[in-house]
């Protein structure tokens, strides 16, 4: 059958009986319909029910307005999250994407076991955080681990990983860097793969040196690559948990506490479950705000390009 | 059927087109990435040599780079003293099941939303997809609620159930469906009697390849989950290992050989479905790139 004659069969039978079609469409979106309206947007909807509650999960709680959104305002401990959380997508989204594309561009083509190559820088991405933080909190122990060992030995400062704020900080920042670089890394080599070569190899030609291609043809050739890589490194950081409920469990005194853990902390610990939504329902609203304005701003760009 | 085949295989990574001989030699190149691997690679290293060392050593700093012994007695300290052959076959009961479930969802909704034409289908796929940028943790206490009212709390399936609402499965299968020509899957899409007898003589065998990929991803997100099983999973019997671990911390703080050990134990399953299905790893989280 030919591509129009498809098309118009298609079309016929559309006209015939839309309304039936509809119902065998939405039939077999059951499932997926049920289940996410009933885990996900229906608990979305409870938890900006909560978060306007003083709920504590035990008796009948009160509604109170925005009480718990203006007790963030008067916080520090919610600030220092904030803070913190700021901090660790400044500092490793940056980081994560530099590396990544750098070790992309290394493993490209003709490199002996590249394949091997790329399941070792993929291979932390793949255990559980709670693997990723153990083995994080063993090498940075500040009495017997491997690091600070070995700076003893080289005659350097060993930092207190543990009673440190910032060097606790540090710490979870290298771990995570090592856990998700590797993502990065992979998606990055896809791109590469799918770029066109007759472009680099006009640019070869025409005398461009390696630093050059790279500047000047890959690099904004990815843009969109870039772009995507950037908004999944960011929800993701927004969304840290395991590595830091592990590793530090937000401490030294909140040295380390970003606003999940922070959340977490005060709806199942601190049996504040009002303040742990209110604090949820702002991680989420800060996380969609961030990707559309990246989209939006990733769109205009293209339209100038 | 070599066309399905062909557009299916574009799942995997593209085989690299034919390369003009270079002039420069790759060996520096081999050399840097090398030497970035094994830095890479080290932490993995060091949990086997801490591992098989005694607590003794470890704490006189008698350890090398390679292991002074070669005890087995931390994996027979967790073995002995926590239930973790038990934590073992909880995630492995949960994963199984949930990649049954999650993967047949997955397949239906992405191949409806990516062949079917109807209305609301934007918007169904647009709330689908957002559902990725809510953090875990803001939906935790409604979610305890909910499966608390059903009196699923303390069994398999508080975990399974809510967790089968997988969004990037559901935008991986729209998106492969999407890849192959319509003129394969009319005969799915003709309404009538026996639809879903179609879906699984047609399309199922078409969509061999993001079965695969959905598997290992599913797999992987269900084995390694923290924050939902350690608060609908209320008892040790019933944790899954990462619940499990982060309890075995709490308990054994400095004991690294048997904390190693056991995280040892838990990654294993998972590095070795790696190690098996590594192009599927690579086509899901490559595939997630590709918008």
């Amino acid at each position: 059958m030919s591509v129009a004659g498809v098309a118009a069969g298609r079309a016929a039978g559309r006209t015939r009986r839309p309304v039936r079609r509809w119902a065998t469409s939405y039939a077999l979106l059951a499932p997926a319909l049920l289940l996410f309206g009933l885990f996900v947007l229906y608990p979305l909807v409870q938890a900006v029910r909560i978060s306007l509650t003083d709920s504590t999960g035990i008796g009948e709680p009160e509604f109170t307005g925005l009480a718990n959104y203006a007790r963030m305002a008067g916080d520090p401990v919610f600030w220092r999250a904030a803070g913190n959380t700021g901090l660790l997508a400044l500092v490793s989204v940056p980081t994560s994407v530099a590396a990544g594309f750098g070790i992309a561009l290394l493993l490209r083509e003709q490199l002996p076991a590249r394949g091997l190559f790329r399941a070792l820088f993929l291979a932390p991405y793949v255990l559980s955080g709670v693997v990723v933080a153990m083995a994080g909190r063993w090498i940075f122990d500040q009495n017997v681990g491997i690091v600070d060992r070995t700076l003893t030995a080289l005659g350097l400062p060993a930092p207190d990983w543990q009673s440190s704020g910032t060097a606790a900080a540090v710490s979870v920042f290298v771990v995570l860097f090592w856990a998700r670089t590797g993502l990065v890394v992979v998606l990055y080599l896809s791109a590469l793969q799918g770029l066109d070569r007759d472009v680099l190899e006009a640019a070869e030609l025409d005398g461009a040196s390696r630093w050059q291609r790279v500047r000047h043809v890959s690099w904004p050739l990815l843009r969109p690559t870039t772009f995507f890589v950037v908004v999944l490194m960011v929800v993701e950081v927004f969304q840290t948990f395991d590595v830091v409920r592990v590793m530090t469990g937000g401490g030294p005194a909140g040295a380390t506490e970003i606003l999940v853990t922070y959340a977490y902390a005060q709806g199942f610990q601190a049996r504040a479950e009002g303040y742990g939504s209110a604090i949820g329902v702002v991680v989420f609203a800060v996380i969609l705000l961030a990707t559309v304005l990246s989209w939006r701003a990733q769109r205009d760009a293209e339209e100038v390009a | 059927m070599s066309a399905p085949v062909r557009e299916g295989s574009r799942l995997s990574s593209p085989a690299p087109a034919a390369v003009p001989p270079r002039r420069r030699p790759r060996w520096p190149r081999l050399l840097v990435v090398a030497v970035l691997a094994l830095v890479w690679v080290f932490p993995l290293y060091w949990m086997v040599v801490t591992a098989l060392s005694s607590r003794s050593d470890l704490a006189a700093g008698r350890v090398g780079l390679l292991p002074t012994t070669l005890e087995l007695d931390a994996f027979r300290r967790v073995l002995v003293d926590f239930p973790l052959l038990q934590w073992v076959s909880n995630s492995a009961a949960i994963a199984v099941v949930a990649v049954v479930i999650t993967v047949a969802v997955d397949v239906l909704a992405g191949f409806v939303l990516a062949k079917h034409r109807f209305p609301g289908r934007s918007v169904v796929f647009f709330c689908i997809v957002a559902t990725l940028m809510i953090p875990v943790q803001t939906l935790l206490v409604p979610q305890f609620d909910l499966v608390n009212d059903l009196g699923w709390i303390n069994s398999y399936w508080a975990v399974i159930v809510p967790r089968s609402a997988e969004a990037f499965g559901v935008f991986l299968a729209r998106q492969y469906f999407l890849s192959l020509p319509d003129e394969l899957l009319e005969a799915a899409q003709l309404d009538g009697a026996g639809q879903l007898r179609t879906l699984v003589s047609i399309v199922l065998p078409l969509a061999r390849p993001l079965v695969a990929v959905l598997v290992v991803m599913t797999f992987m997100y269900r084995w390694n989950e923290f924050a939902w099983p350690l608060v609908a999973l209320r008892v040790p019997e019933l944790y899954t290992l990462p619940v499990g671990l982060s309890f075995l911390q709490n308990q054994y703080t400095t004991d690294y050989p048997a904390l190693m050990a056991g995280a040892l134990l838990s990654a294993l399953p998972v590095l070795v479905l790696f190690g098996l299905a590594q192009r599927q790893f690579v086509a899901g989280l490559a595939r997630s790139g590709l918008r």
